[in-house]
């Protein structure tokens, strides 16, 4: 039944993407300001008519993320002097630290269990803002790339505080309240309960209660991953049933899937959209397919002694289902699990593995793949472009030394940190002091830690004993560095798109709207990431794998 | 240069390039050792990398000897040599050209008008020199006094003589060529050192050739590429150590061992990875499509307007000698009413028999083989020539005295208004008829030409503008590939319409004035287009120096040649579509050869990972898929491939790769086909073929 489910969700990204793209493509290019954003903007001191260079764009993106990281550190240090804390302690320094960089990176890396340390006013008023406005920065910073493109012979970029405010206010909050209420309809808590026994089949268990539904709806939507619970989307009051599944899959795919008609639209070139879209959609459904193969394959010592790779996954929504989130939750930067990706088949958590190392692009989290795919558009077009026989162009802007330059150095950041960091823990006592499991399924595991940390994807293969401080500390710092780094070479490229005139399109131009480019692009995507990480996948997944 | 054959532009637009001597590559070989200083080659980081990790492997290799090791450390040395010799090669052909010019830079006296001579390298900007048949010119300059014909071989390999005269547009001489008749004064215009044929010389040799902004913006991908193939290969390090110390009852390998993977086999691993084919080449890629501009005898006075001239999307084209054969024909005679079209054609050719000019030695032509009528002597017969003020030529004929009853006869043929004017003189009534005839020929682009003899109108001549042979297929061919042609012509716009819609340009320019000409190419470059166009005229300047690629031809003036940044050595203005097509081979060669080299790096990954890590993990050699004899043949067989690519490439680099002219998307599909698909089998065949043949060598097992 596993086909009828992945079928079933495209057919609903298929119906959703056109009224959404179009209705994010209204938001941000619409010139009229709502009353309650009116007020933000009063409030916040904010020019909203005034545009932004793009490094004006930046400083005020960064700052905005500083202080939301010094609140949100803030908020889970001081936990116990407030208010709804449940009783817990304020949470250690290297685990707040850790955490708030997690969610305001839009990571969600979880180093700590929800239930057991963060009370409710650090998950609503911390963590559940940050899945919103670190949302809103990644598709901000995706719709000014955009504007990069669109615009012609222009240094203004569009005012990251407008941006940031109608992507919350207008876009995640309305499809959050309406996605709460179908997830508490589905049987997720929404309460205030505090930490309470009750009975339980094998005698009482510990249970929080909490504002749970709309904590998951927006966890999904943002592709944010952070769970209420340690357990995440495996747990019951996250996940209830095998439809709560299906629908928490559809939001997390719901506005990636989207963006790419929005952006066809800004650029006035739909069908550059659909092209965008068809390599997000190829190399996912790839993925997908290839998870479920090998996770129903179950090609592995355990799974072949118990009859299917069941260990990990739960029966409420078996093996393919588990499958198909798995591969979500990566290809998107969500990183919500609702099955345990460590205990997949080698090949089954290698594919999960490669999703990450791929960048997050098919489809990406919000904004952040719509971004990531046109950086890998624009190095495809440099080479594919010189083969026409042009200096090379992407939607008539000229891809020259500064874009491939600024292109470049967003391709580097990520590998740079997942191999760095990996190999600092492997060659350092207190990486190696925490791995629990020994041969290339261990490395497998800081591997895949490491990867996760820096794509800002967040989920976990489990494993390793991440709540350390060095851990904490360099995982806090691939988080970061991962995240806005990037975001500010997509900026400067926007930028740097924005002040050219188009060059008109002829006879001559590479078409980028053709079956062709599509596959350039994800062979492109594929060969390169192949490229970067095989040693490193040689020594882990393909290594277990291959054991026979 | 002065064997170079001018290559005529084929309807096939085939590219074509020199043939690579082998004896060049051994000739090369001094200059590809020197270029291994580390000095010379920081230029290139993807060789500099190749050079240190050769350096560290040698050390590696004294410090603990075995074939293997210096096996390897043999090849990497070959490979940085390799891409020395490609730059090498492609500059020595360069070289050779420079020495033919430097035999023209004779040590020349100059005699200033005073009589004084002074040495010709003393000259300065504003000299006035005086030049005497069978002397050399001193230096570049304009006559500004007499008139001369030069042997200008010595920079354009044509040995027909050429004309030089003050004023006008073919006052230009070149320093180095020689007068051969008459005498003329030139005014000096070049800074001393700093002469055509100086800055030629520095050209084919590439003297102070700089990266252009593509290859600028190419060597930062390469960059980035190498930066991300270091750190896979430095990080992989710690991981394999602690790969090895899983499993501490393996034995060591020469691969791996406790310490991790070897120097020589990391080095080895990281030189096969990043972009050497493409690095080793880039340099020469880019000489040699300079070097294939000069062998068509143009000059580009920077690689920026070689990639420029890939780029161009709106040629401008001049109409005469560019589109049409550069002169009008006679192509019908239209008789009014009353008049044969025999007699028309007698009273035409009567006219013209004296006339040498191309149009009226065409009329007498026409009317030989449309109505047999042959040349003839004419006696009693005074010539009327042609000037501005009649706008008319024609003969007064006196009556034949032998003759009786002869009678003696006026014929003119001219601008209609004149000769009309001439006929109602004359005391004639012209017919409307005349008039309509008129227009129909100017309306359908041809010139009309009316014939009359004393007080009527015989009929009119239609002179047509002949559009070269091959010149539609030419534009046709131009539109596939995005390139929009525009006709510039001084004419009125019917004709120039006629004519456009003849030759089958997209646009035209009519009655265009050199302000018309730098107001269009402003126009397209705001849109965002890239404009080439040729000129000669001191008036094209302002537009040459406005345009993309601006050629100047070789018989134009000192200041047109310095505004374009190209100079035809033929004076050709249809090499303007070869140029363009150049530009693009050049930029077509880079993307095919980068392809190439990154799509390598599969094939190399499955021979090297399972030859260092088969022996901890022996799942792993199932990755070994060519199935390669043991790690140590493996290692030494991607190596050797990975050098021997570059030479095996370095013809192609020279040569260019094949272009047709042809839409993108079909240009693309064929270079993936070959270059990406291609790229990625070949090297497993390669590699496979090698390991085949050193699997037998000491040490491989």
């Amino acid at each position: 039944m596993g086909w009828i489910f992945i079928a079933s969700l495209v057919l609903a990204l298929v119906i959703t993407h056109k009224p959404l793209g179009d209705y994010m493509y209204r938001v941000y290019t619409s010139v009229k300001h709502n009353v309650v954003e009116r007020f933000i903007y009063r409030l916040l001191g904010v020019q909203a008519d005034s545009e932004m260079r793009w490094a004006v764009y930046a400083r005020s993106l960064l700052a905005f993320s500083v202080i939301s990281l010094l609140v949100l550190y803030g908020l889970q240090r001081l936990q116990d002097k407030l208010f709804l804390s449940l009783g817990f302690d304020p949470v250690p320094d290297h685990i707040a630290w850790n955490t708030a960089v997690s969610f305001v990176t839009n990571t969600n890396w979880q180093a700590y269990s929800g239930e057991s340390t963060m009370g409710h006013l650090v998950q609503m008023s911390g963590l559940a803002v940050q899945n919103f406005v670190s949302a809103a920065v990644g598709m901000a910073v995706a719709i000014t790339l955009v504007r990069g493109f669109a615009r012609r012979g222009t240094d203004t970029l569009g005012n990251f505080w407008v941006d940031l405010v109608r992507g919350t206010i207008r876009i995640l909050l309305p499809i959050a309240f309406v996605g709460a209420l179908v997830l508490v309809a589905g049987g997720l808590v929404q309460n205030f309960i505090g930490p309470h026994e009750i009975a339980g089949l094998t005698g009482p268990t510990n249970m929080t209660g909490g504002p749970v539904a709309s904590q998951e709806v927006i966890k999904e939507l943002g592709t944010n991953g952070g769970g209420f619970y340690n357990t995440n989307s495996a747990h019951p009051f996250e996940n209830a049933t095998g439809w709560t599944n299906w629908f928490e899959i559809f939001l997390i795919l719901l506005i990636p899937f989207a963006l790419p008609r929005t952006f066809g639209k800004m650029v006035g070139q739909i069908r550059q959209g659909y092209a965008i879209l068809a390599v997000m959609g190829v190399i996912a459904l790839f993925s997908v397919t290839l998870t479920n193969v090998f996770e129903l394959a179950g090609d592995a010592t355990v799974p072949q002694a118990i009859g299917a790779a069941l260990e990990g996954k739960d029966v409420r929504f078996g093996v393919a289902n588990s499958a198909t989130f798995g591969a979500a939750t990566t290809l998107t930067s969500t990183g919500a699990v609702d099955s345990f990706h460590d205990s997949y088949t080698p090949f089954g958590g290698m594919m999960t593995l490669f999703n990450m190392m791929l960048g997050e692009v098919a489809p990406g989290g919000v904004g952040a793949g719509l971004y990531g795919m046109l950086i890998l558009a624009v190095i495809t077009v440099f080479v594919a472009g010189l083969m026409v026989g042009r200096t090379p162009e992407y939607l008539g802007k000229k891809i020259g030394a500064r874009e491939i330059k600024l292109a470049s150095m967003y391709f580097l950041v990520t590998p740079i940190l997942v191999l760095v960091g990996t190999a600092l823990a492997m060659g350092n006592e207190a990486g190696l002091a925490a791995m629990l499991n020994s041969g290339p399924h261990g490395f497998s595991e800081i591997l895949y830690a490491f990867t996760s940390a820096s794509n800002n994807n967040g989920s976990a293969f489990g494993g390793v004993t991440v709540n350390t401080p060095w851990y904490d500390v360099a995982l806090g710092l691939c988080m970061l560095f991962g995240r806005f780094l990037p975001i500010v070479f997509v900026l400067a490229l926007a930028g740097s798109l924005a002040k050219q005139t188009p060059v008109p399109e002829t006879a001559g131009t590479l078409p980028t709207h053709r079956p062709q480019f599509v596959g350039m692009v994800v062979g492109v995507t594929i060969i390169l990431v192949a490229l970067t990480f095989l040693p490193a996948l040689a020594l882990g997944p393909l290594a277990e794998g291959l054991l026979s | 240069m002065t064997t170079q054959t001018v290559e005529t532009p084929k309807s096939t637009g085939r590219v074509g390039g020199g043939l690579l001597d082998p004896q060049q590559m051994v000739r090369s070989l001094p200059d590809a050792l020197k270029k291994l200083n580390p000095v010379t080659l920081w230029r290139n980081p993807v060789m500099l990398i190749v050079e240190i990790g050769a350096v560290f492997t040698t050390v590696l290799a004294v410090l603990e000897p075995s074939f293997f090791a210096w096996a390897i450390v043999v090849w990497l040395w070959l490979t940085v040599v390799f891409a020395n010799l490609a730059e090498a090669v492609a500059e020595g052909r360069g070289k050779a050209q420079a020495a033919t010019l430097r035999k023209a830079k004779t040590d020349t006296v100059a005699r200033r008008r005073s009589g004084e001579t002074v040495p010709a390298t003393q000259l300065q900007q504003g000299d006035v020199v005086v030049v005497e048949a069978g002397e050399i010119i001193p230096g570049d300059g304009d006559v500004i006094e007499g008139i001369a014909s030069v042997d200008e071989s010595a920079i354009t390999g044509e040995s027909a003589p050429v004309i030089r005269e003050s004023g006008g547009d073919r006052s230009a001489v070149t320093g180095g060529t020689k007068v051969l008749s008459d005498r003329i004064v030139v005014q000096i215009t070049q800074k001393p050192g700093e002469s055509f044929i100086d800055r030629m010389i520095a050209l084919v040799e590439g003297a102070n050739r700089q990266k252009t902004p593509n290859e600028i913006a190419l060597n930062i991908l390469l960059a980035a590429l190498t930066i991300i193939f270091l750190v896979a290969t430095i990080t992989m390090q710690p991981m394999a150590i602690w790969a090895k110390g899983q499993n501490p009852g393996i034995p060591d390998s020469l691969a791996l061992t406790g310490d991790g993977v070897s120097g020589i086999v990391l080095v080895s691993l990281l030189v096969c990875l990043i972009p050497t084919t493409i690095g080793a080449l880039l340099s020469a890629i880019g000489i040699a499509g300079m070097d294939r501009l000069v062998q068509r005898n143009v000059l580009a006075m920077s690689g920026r307007a070689v990639e420029a001239a890939g780029d161009v999307s709106t040629l401008l084209l001049d109409k005469t000698g560019t589109i049409t054969l550069g002169n009008r024909q006679a192509s019908e005679f239209v008789p009014v009413a009353g008049v044969t079209e025999q007699d028309l054609a007698e009273a035409a050719q009567l006219s013209s028999l004296a006339d040498e000019t191309p149009e009226g030695r065409s009329i007498v032509v026409f009317a030989k083989e449309r109505y047999g009528l042959r040349e003839r002597d004419v006696h009693n017969a005074a010539w009327v020539p042609f000037t501005a003020q009649t706008r008319m030529s024609g003969v007064d004929m006196a009556p034949d005295p032998g003759v009786s009853g002869s009678v003696g006869r006026e014929v003119r043929k001219g601008a209609a208004t004149a000769v009309m004017k001439w006929v109602r003189d004359g005391g004639g009534h012209p017919t409307d008829e005349v008039g309509h005839i008129v227009d129909g020929i100017s309306a359908s682009g041809g010139t009309p030409l009316v014939v009359a003899e004393k007080g009527r109108v015989l009929g009119v001549i239609h002179l047509k503008d002949v559009v070269k042979s091959g010149m539609r297929e030419r534009f046709d061919e131009m539109r596939r590939m995005g390139i929009r042609t525009v006709m510039i012509t001084g004419d009125n716009p019917l004709t120039a319409k006629a004519i456009a819609d003849e030759a089958g340009v997209d646009d035209f320019l009519a009655e265009a004035t050199p302000e018309d000409k730098l107001a269009l190419i402003k126009k397209e470059q705001e849109g965002g287009r890239l404009v080439a166009m040729t000129g000669d005229g001191t008036n094209d300047a302002p537009a040459l120096a406005q345009s993309d690629v601006g050629v100047a031809m070789n018989t134009g003036t000192s200041a047109a040649k310095e505004a374009g940044n190209m100079v035809d050595l033929d004076s050709n203005p249809t090499k303007l579509i070869e140029i363009v097509e150049i530009g693009k081979q050049l930029l077509i060669t880079r993307g095919a050869l980068t392809t190439f080299s990154i799509a390598n790096d599969i094939a190399k990954y499955f021979a090297i990972i399972p030859a260092m890590f088969a022996a901890v993990y022996p799942g792993l050699d199932t990755l070994n898929i060519m199935r390669l004899a043991s790690p140590q043949s493996a290692i030494l067989s991607a190596v050797i491939f990975n050098a021997i690519i570059i030479v095996a490439l370095i013809p192609l680099a020279l040569r260019g790769v094949r272009y047709r002219p042809s839409s993108a998307s079909k240009l693309l599909s064929r270079n993936l086909y070959v270059y990406g698909l291609g790229g990625i089998v070949a090297p497993f065949i390669g590699i496979k073929i090698i390991d085949l043949l050193i699997q037998f060598l000491p040490g491989m097992s």
